[in-house]
Order: structure tokens, then C-alpha cells, then sequence
């Protein structure tokens, strides 16, 4: 069965995402893919969905046609309304044609994934339909008056269901990294200076990079290097000193040293971060690295938990009840 | 300098660059792509995909399905000693790209010549008569980076990058020569113009040169790039490409 998602209004930097154009960064091709993978495949494995529209601060708006849509959206503490109702942050819904559901910046987080279950119609470019806005690849980032076309399966679910997922918690707690592979381009002081200091998102940040305000970190070598690939989560020291934090949309190849790279099970606490919030960071060794990723990933495959709403929902109720997203912040 | 063994430098926990000497180096080059082909042959368990650049390997893994130093002992098993003239001497394919060097389509040709000292037709006969390798890809799709820039060509890069190149920019900068298929801002010279796409996404396949393969550029005037580049947009391949292996 055919159904289409219509968007009623998108902020800038509403794309479609999947995991990503993998297998040709050989060729100078970025992956681009969702900035909270975890997130991402929260909400995609909760609604049966193979891709997601990732929505930024900005928000959007949407409406169904043709058939009731099984929708699910997780990322961040978005604020989520469905007619008007407020939903959980992360949750399950029907979305029935004279609904519209609306998402807008909530307390927290930069990113919020609406997965719809079912198989997009949309042709793959290179293999995939991730959106690199730079490059042109994939759709185009999503705008008013655009349709999406679904082939839907699974039925959804009769009312809207909060989605219990802890590893998606906000946390005040450092993201850990693994040092390199440049580190050797920095005296030990340096990189001292780099773990033990408090860091700022930048302003100028986005899908490419989050730049880190905060000390100068001085190179022991020079800052130019023999360019070579970028990992997602690098962190790279340019000339003059400012952290940036390489993300989905990075350059495939850099010349800068790297000094850091963030481990993959707190991407997406990083990635959830705003210009103006602060972020410290801790170093683990590859051993604590990969238990992390096994942790956080085998918390995924089990499954977000649908748990029912109470009758009469508002925002308060939902903060009192704990139940946005199963968000606890630790930041305070 | 080649490293007398390559380094293994992680990139968080699921990702290892091999990294094979300092410097942009053929032979250094050419052990990068030589262990690219091996593992592209035979690869791993858990590893995802292989990114090679000037002179080193970036690989991405899954950590879940292979530790590191089982990747590591994977990797070293493969480093075989390879006879690397007999590869440098034998590149895959050559491939002449026309290129125009008129000023109307090199727009940085004057600036770069003056800065180089010397009159725009020599720095096109120079740039035309030289043997190229492709190193490797980068910054965006199709742009490929090239070995072999004469030493009289090498040009300090822009202190701030000029406006987006033209499609088909061919470009020098520092000690390299570039191909780039998309407009992009670059702190390098725009000294001619190719009409091939190295990079069209709806041709089989999307994109043209392999790392390690050997360029020479072939000098076209004004009509002869207005030609190739309508052929060109209708999807021929332009460029001429010629089997060595």
C-alpha cells in the first residue's frame, strides 16, 4: 500500500537520511548519514522504517495522504505535538491523514529523527539516500510543499505510545575520545590542556563540524600534514588553535593534524549538543572504547519500550512522569 | 621518507590509519594502494571499507566482529614485499585529458604565471608535457590529486580560497596538480579546463581515473573544449584511456 508524507513547513537543514553512501570515500565521497546514529536507529527500528527525515532547530511540520502512517521520531528533547496534543520526545504514533504532526526545538538536543514505517520511494544516488547538501548528493534538503511517497506494511499503532529509551539520555558526563591519530603532532601539555579544559559549541557550527571555543591548542610540529581520511568524530587542530569536531557531512580526506576521535557511543551525545552549551572530554583507551559501543549498541538492538500514555497528556505531566523520551538530565 | 615499518594510528575504535612514510611519494603511494588491493581481494572480517590516500590507509571496522590486533595481524600479513618499480613502472591505465589552457577557461593562468615568473604559454607547455600519477581523491567527489608537477610549477597555495573553481577546473597548488570535477571554493590555480567529467553520476562507472593510474594532459584550444564538452554533457568519455595491465 501507497501513502504519502506531506511536508507543511521545515526549518533549514531538514533532510532525509539513511546510514550513509558508504564504499566510495575512495572517490571523494562523503557518507553524510544521520548525526545521532543512535537516535536514527532508534526511531527507524521502533516504526520498521529505512530511513528518517532528520529535522534540526528549526523544526517542521507534517501531514499524511493516502493511508494512516506508523510514525516514530526519537532525538533529542524535541517538543512533539500530534493536533496540538504533546507527545513524548521520543514516541510512536499514528498519524492518520487529517492529523498534522509538528516538531519544534525543545529543551535540549539538535537533532530529532521521524522515521515513517515502510520503504521510501525515492531512487538511491550512489547507493544510498542520504542528503550531502555540499556535494549535492542524495535529495534535497526537505522544504514546504515537498511529498515523500511510502510503500507501508506494518499497521500502526492504534494511539500514540511514549518509546522508554535510556541510552538516548542527555548527559552532563565528559565524551570520551581516543587520542589520535596525530596526537603525536602536540607536546603532552597540549594535549593536557585539550582534555582538562571546558569547551563551547560554536556558533558557526553545523552538519560538517562543531567548533570548540575555548583555549588555543598549540601544535608541536606544524599544523600542515600530508592530507589523509577523516573518521566520523575526528577532532581536528587547524592553524590557529580552535578545535573542530569532523561530523556526518565532513570532508572525506583533511590536512590538519587530529588530535582526538571521539568514540562511537557518545557521537550522538556530541551531536545533540547546541552553540552556547559546554562539553568536557575524557580519554579511554580502544578496550573501554569498544565496551561502550558494545553496551550502547546491544541497548539499541533490544528495542525502545512502548509504554501507554495517560489519558489526559501535557508537557508538565510528562516531565513529572518521566517520561520524554526516558530522559534523564544529568546536566544540572 | 618510507617508514621502515608502517605505523598503525587509530581513529577512534573503528577506524585504523596504516600509515607508510612521510610525504607525497610515489613509492610510498604505491604501497598504500598495493595493501588497498590486497585487502580489497581478500578482506577481513568486520573490515567496512579502505580509504587510501597520499600515504596511508584509513580503514574503517567494526570493532564488535574484529579486534584491532587481529585487524593489525591481518594487515601485516599482507605486507608482503611487492616489488614497487616493477608497479610504478606498470600503472594500471594512462589517461590523456584534453585541457585548454585559454585564458578564458584557465581564469588563474595569468596570476600563476606571474607569480612563477614566467609568460602563460610556457607554464601550459610545461604543465602539458608532464607525467602525471593520480594519488589520490579527496576534499569532494572526482576531485583527484596528482604527482609529478614539474618543480618549476610549484606555487604556494592562496593565503584565502578563490571563488567556486569552474567544472573540469585542472589546477596547481603547492608541489601537485589537480583535477577537479565540481565547482568548489580552493586556494589553488585554475590554469585550464578539461570538457571530461571525472565525475557524472548517471555514467557507468560515476567515476573516470583509479588511484595509481598515469595522466598526461593534452593541450586543446577554445573550439576544440566547446566540441568535447558538448560530447561530454551528451555522456561520451572524452578523455582517452589506454589498458597497460
Amino acid at each position: 500500500m501507497s501513502a504519502r508524507l506531506l511536508v507543511e513547513a521545515a526549518g533549514p537543514g531538514v533532510t532525509i537520511q539513511d546510514e550513509g553512501r558508504f564504499g566510495l570515500s575512495r572517490y571523494g565521497v562523503t557518507p553524510a548519514g544521520p548525526m545521532d546514529f543512535g537516535a536514527y536507529l532508534t526511531a527507524t527500528r521502533a516504526a520498521g522504517a529505512d530511513s528518517a527525515i532528520e529535522v534540526s532547530l528549526g523544526g517542521a511540520a507534517f501531514r499524511a495522504e493516502g493511508a494512516t502512517l506508523c510514525v516514530a521520531v526519537a532525538g533529542g528533547e524535541f517538543d512533539v505535538r500530534l493536533d496540538g496534543r504533546p507527545l513524548p520526545a521520543a514516541c510512536l504514533l499514528p498519524l492518520a491523514p487529517e492529523s498534522r504532526l509538528v516538531l519544534r526545538a525543545g529543551p535540549l538536543g539538535s537533532w530529532c529523527y521521524v522515521a515513517i514505517g515502510g520503504r521510501l520511494d525515492l531512487a538511491p544516488t550512489l547507493g544510498a539516500r542520504a542528503t550531502h547538501a555540499r556535494s549535492g548528493l542524495g535529495p534535497k534538503p526537505l522544504a514546504a510543499g515537498d511529498a515523500l511517497r511510502f510503500t507501508v506494511a506494518a499497521p500502526p499503532p492504534l494511539e500514540p505510545l511514549g518509546l522508554t529509551a535510556p541510552w538516548l539520555a542527555s548527559s552532563g558526563a565528559p565524551v570520551r575520545l581516543l587520542l589520535g591519530p596525530q596526537a603525536d603532532y602536540f607536546a603532552p601539555e597540549e594535549i593536557e590542556r585539550f582534555l582538562n579544559a571546558r569547551w563551547r559549541i560554536g556558533a558557526r557550527s553545523d552538519r560538517m563540524a562543531y567548533r570548540l571555543e575555548g583555549p588555543a591548542i598549540r601544535h608541536a610540529r606544524g599544523h600542515d600534514i600530508v592530507s589523509d581520511g577523516v573518521a566520523m568524530g575526528a577532532i581536528q587542530i587547524p592553524g590557529d588553535g580552535a578545535p573542530l569536531a569532523l561530523l556526518a557531512d565532513r570532508q572525506p580526506t583533511g590536512g590538519y593534524p587530529k588530535i582526538a576521535t571521539v568514540i562511537g557511543a557518545d557521537l550522538g551525545r556530541l551531536a545533540q549538543l547546541r552553540p552556547g552549551e559546554d562539553l568536557s572530554f575524557r580519554a579511554v583507551d580502544w578496550d573501554e572504547a569498544v565496551a561502550a559501543r558494545r553496551a550502547f549498541f546491544t541497548a539499541i538492538e533490544t528495542g525502545a519500550t512502548r509504554a501507554p500514555l495517560p489519558a489526559h497528556v501535557t508537557t508538565e505531566s510528562l516531565l513529572a512522569e518521566n517520561l520524554v523520551g526516558g530522559v534523564v538530565n544529568a546536566r544540572d | 621518507m618510507e617508514y621502515v615499518k608502517p605505523r598503525f594510528l587509530d581513529c577512534g575504535e573503528a577506524a585504523l590509519s596504516v600509515e607508510f612514510g612521510e610525504g607525497v611519494d610515489p613509492v610510498i603511494n604505491a604501497r598504500v594502494l598495493t595493501l588497498d588491493e590486497r585487502l580489497r581481494a581478500a578482506p577481513p572480517q568486520g573490515l567496512r571499507e579502505t580509504t587510501p590516500t597520499y600515504r596511508a590507509l584509513l580503514l574503517r571496522y567494526e570493532p564488535l566482529e574484529i579486534s584491532r590486533d587481529a585487524l593489525i595481524a591481518a594487515i601485516e600479513a599482507l605486507l608482503a614485499p611487492v616489488d614497487i618499480e616493477a608497479k610504478l613502472s606498470q600503472p594500471a591505465a594512462r589517461w590523456t585529458i584534453p585541457c585548454c589552457y585559454d585564458p578564458a577557461f584557465a581564469e588563474d593562468i595569468d596570476a600563476a604565471a606571474a607569480l612563477l615568473g614566467r609568460a602563460a604559454p610556457s607554464l601550459a607547455q610545461l604543465h602539458a608535457g608532464a607525467d602525471y600519477r593520480a594519488y589520490m581523491y579527496g576534499f569532494a567527489p572526482g576531485w583527484c590529486y596528482l604527482g609529478g608537477l614539474p618543480q618549476a610549477l610549484a606555487i604556494p597555495r592562496r593565503a584565502s580560497p578563490r571563488g567556486p573553481t569552474p567544472q573540469g577546473a585542472v589546477l596547481i597548488g603547492g608541489a601537485l596538480a589537480l583535477i577537479a570535477a565540481n565547482p568548489m571554493p580552493t586556494g589553488w590555480y585554475v590554469i585550464g579546463r578539461t570538457p571530461e567529467r571525472l565525475f557524472a553520476l548517471r555514467r557507468d562507472p560515476p567515476f573516470l581515473m583509479a588511484p595509481g593510474d598515469a595522466v598526461r594532459f593534452e593541450p586543446i584550444d577554445a573550439g576544440t573544449f566547446l566540441t568535447l564538452d558538448a560530447r561530454a554533457a551528451a555522456g561520451e568519455t572524452v578523455a582517452r584511456r589506454e589498458a597497460l595491465q
